[in-house]
């Protein structure tokens, strides 16, 4: 018996979800169905597309993985079980909006064009993000937890001081992120100016080795409530509802509404990286039960379902993914090693009389095995 | 030409730098109808609006993250932390997150950030009030860190440090705050990040930055009537350090003293004697000795003068180092 209340307190709110409390428009058993406030617009073609876009981010996922165990790449943290979160959100974005990753939305990446040799140089060890934001309208990854929605509040604060008509910042943070004082900063400030920013929080019920329940003893959606925006939970294994109610959120944040929340309820399949071993802190139904909730089954199920899916599309699909992760293989094994040397150039925007010393005092050295 | 104090000189240089850039934001808790806890700000956003002169939540690492974020979206925020004990908060954000991404991203994000910080002590204070934390910020790559000690630097230092593209510290000694010189607004001012000669000397050169320049220019004329005469440098950059006017001086003088209010054990009179060394060891008649706070948490306000660098205490070190 201990005297703190211990993280194997079993709440097991995986279990007990109330769907009520839960924005869903395609079950796990691939039925769609209605929901008051949320509807998703589109054809077969659209989901067809969705689709697509989530079993490419799966063939990425797993490109990563392989390149790790096969030592190609220092570190791999795989979304595996979030696709339909990432793909969802990132079908709600327009041309001026802007995004602000963590560390593990391959997915939303790819969406947004980055190249994937680009995603890949950090954890390979040959940079460190290295993308233009700007390009790509997709911030570096962000490792330190929650950081990064600090900086897409104060990037939204600037879209209102522009006067920037239809634009606005999704924030992309996890569970564990919710803990940090940054995060809750975030939210106070961005509720203060009222700023276009919506804080997609991808609760996939681990925080490497902790549940959810040892960083929040309420559902994180409804934390929001407390901040001043409102806050919403969406079954985030469900692509439609990911996008409705993501589109909802950032159209009110263009319209100038303030910020919101969003709590995609998912579930990370894999490990937290590829250092991580999941089996020490969590149990094998838990996997079972989520694996039949999976992001992807649902839809081809669907799409079946109304006939919309034939063999031939997924044949082709197949196809892409084979040329993808041949074209992901490529692009790791193609990553120049930058020179050492120009680390002393990239400090600054005006580089000072000591680090040209110390990059002088480095190439002399290594000219010397030359 | 004005006579201002440093703290109108540094109200002067914020106003100039909002007119100059309208991109240029200021960041803060109770900058604004207050104008700042020492009125720093007074003024500024009567004159510029809420939308420039902005009161921020009560959450340091808020401010600064945020102000990446505005700095990313091409603003050039000024953030203003109340006091240097309070920094600490924030600092994740300005070590971990403004001083890397430029490195990181290869030069694609700018972040022409400036976190303002009144610093030092000599003011009766109570606790967390009257640090120097200058190292903390010098040891991080990424940063420049530079500190005004009178007002016509406060006036043009701010100025420079605010269209500068690099995240600055700038580091203002509170306890100068109503010390008032001149300041020539038609004056073409010196690079940000060189040394000046303060005094020029002969025996002896004293290193110095913030609030101590002005102790150290008290300690050469005492010294002077003595029949030493006593060159005093104030660094004004901390990071980078002009090594070449540091050098130069020293050469001449053959003898060097820093002073700082910082803790001894590697602030930044360490990192000066280790590259005097270095560069000048076949020069200086005597190695080079530190008048600085102590190796404890400040203390009470009562007995902080003899805790902080004074003229007894650095004249006691001018007669040590004259003496090898």
């Amino acid at each position: 018996m201990s005297a703190l209340v211990g993280v194997s307190d079993p709440t097991d709110r995986w279990r007990s979800l109330d769907p009520s409390d839960m924005v869903q428009l395609l079950t796990p058993e691939g039925e769609r169905v209605e929901h008051p406030d949320f509807s998703w617009q589109g054809d077969a073609a659209t989901l067809r597309g969705l689709l697509r876009d989530m079993v490419l981010a799966r063939r990425f996922d797993a490109e990563g993985t392989a390149l790790q165990r096969h030592g190609e790449l220092g570190l791999w943290p795989p979304l595996l079980g979030q696709e339909a979160a990432q793909a969802g959100a990132a079908a709600a974005l327009r041309p001026n909006d802007f995004v602000f990753p963590s560390y593990r939305e391959h997915g939303v990446a790819l969406a947004m064009g980055v190249p994937v040799s680009e995603m890949l140089k950090l954890w390979r060890g040959t940079g460190q993000g290295d993308w233009n934001p700007q390009t790509f309208r997709f911030n570096l990854y962000t490792l330190v937890i929650g950081s990064q929605t600090l900086h897409a509040t104060g990037y939204a604060m600037g879209l209102q001081l522009d006067g920037a008509e239809g634009a606005a910042v999704l924030a992309f943070h996890g569970d564990g992120a919710s803990s940090q004082g940054d995060v809750n900063e975030a939210y106070v400030f961005a509720a203060s100016y009222h700023a276009p920013v919506v804080f997609f929080c991808q609760n996939n019920q681990w925080a490497i080795s902790e549940p959810t329940h040892r960083q929040t003893r309420i559902p994180l959606y409804q934390r929001a409530r407390g901040f001043g925006f409102p806050g919403i939970r969406v079954d985030g294994n469900d692509v439609l509802a990911v996008q409705a109610v993501t589109e909802w959120a950032m159209a009110r944040a263009r319209r100038g509404e303030g910020p919101a929340f969003i709590e995609a309820f998912t579930y990370r399949m894999g490990a937290h990286t590829t250092s991580d071993d999941p089996t020490k802190y969590r149990l094998a139904d838990e996997d079972e039960h989520w694996r039949g909730r999976d992001p992807i089954e649902r839809v081809k199920t669907y799409l079946a379902s109304i006939d919309e899916l034939d063999q031939a599309w997924l044949d082709d699909l197949d196809a892409q993914c084979e040329d993808f992760g041949a074209d992901v293989r490529r692009a790791c094994h193609g990553l120049e090693v930058p020179d050492l040397a120009t680390a002393f150039d990239r400090v600054h925007a005006e580089q000072t009389h000591e680090l040209r010393a110390q990059k002088e005092q480095y190439v002399s050295w290594a000219e010397s095995f030359a | 030409m004005s006579t201002l104090t440093l703290g109108r000189a540094l109200n002067a240089g914020l106003r100039r730098a909002l007119e100059a850039d309208p991109k240029v934001l200021l960041a803060g808790q109770d900058i604004g109808a207050l104008g700042g806890v020492f009125r720093i700000t007074e003024g500024l956003q009567r004159d510029f609006g809420e939308d420039r002169v902005i009161d921020s939540p009560l959450a340091e690492s808020g401010i600064i993250g945020t102000a990446i974020g505005l700095a990313m979206r091409g603003y050039r925020p000024v953030c203003e932390i109340q006091f240097e004990g309070f920094v600490f908060p924030g600092f994740d954000q300005i070590v971990t997150q403004l001083a890397k991404f430029h490195f990181r991203s290869n030069g694609a994000i700018r972040l022409p950030v400036v976190v303002r910080i009144p610093y030092g002590g000599g003011i009766g204070a109570i606790e967390h009030h009257s640090e120097s934390p200058e190292s903390y910020f010098v040891h991080t790559p990424g940063l420049k860190v530079v500190t005004c000690s009178h007002p016509a630097d406060a006036y043009w230092m701010i100025q420079q440090a605010i269209a500068s593209d690099d995240p600055v510290i700038f580091f203002e000694p509170k306890r100068r705050y109503h010390e008032k010189g001149e300041v020539d607004e038609a004056a073409s001012p010196m690079p940000l990040h060189q040394a000046r000669v303060a005094r020029l000397g002969r025996d002896i050169t004293l290193l110095a930055w913030g609030p101590q320049v002005k102790t150290c220019l008290e300690v050469a004329s005492i010294a002077e009537e003595e029949g030493r005469s006593v060159e005093v440098v104030d660094l004004r950059s901390l990071s980078p350090i002009d090594m070449v006017t540091i050098t130069d001086s020293v050469k001449r003088t053959k003898r060097a003293i820093v002073v700082h209010e910082a803790h001894r054990t590697l602030g930044v009179g360490a990192e000066l004697a280790a590259r005097l060394g270095e560069e000048l060891f076949y020069t200086m008649e005597a190695p080079v000795l530190r008048v600085t706070g102590y190796d404890t948490p400040y203390p009470w306000s009562r007995v902080e003068e003899d805790w902080l660098p004074n003229a007894d205490r650095i004249l006691d070190a001018i007669d040590e180092s004259m003496g090898y």
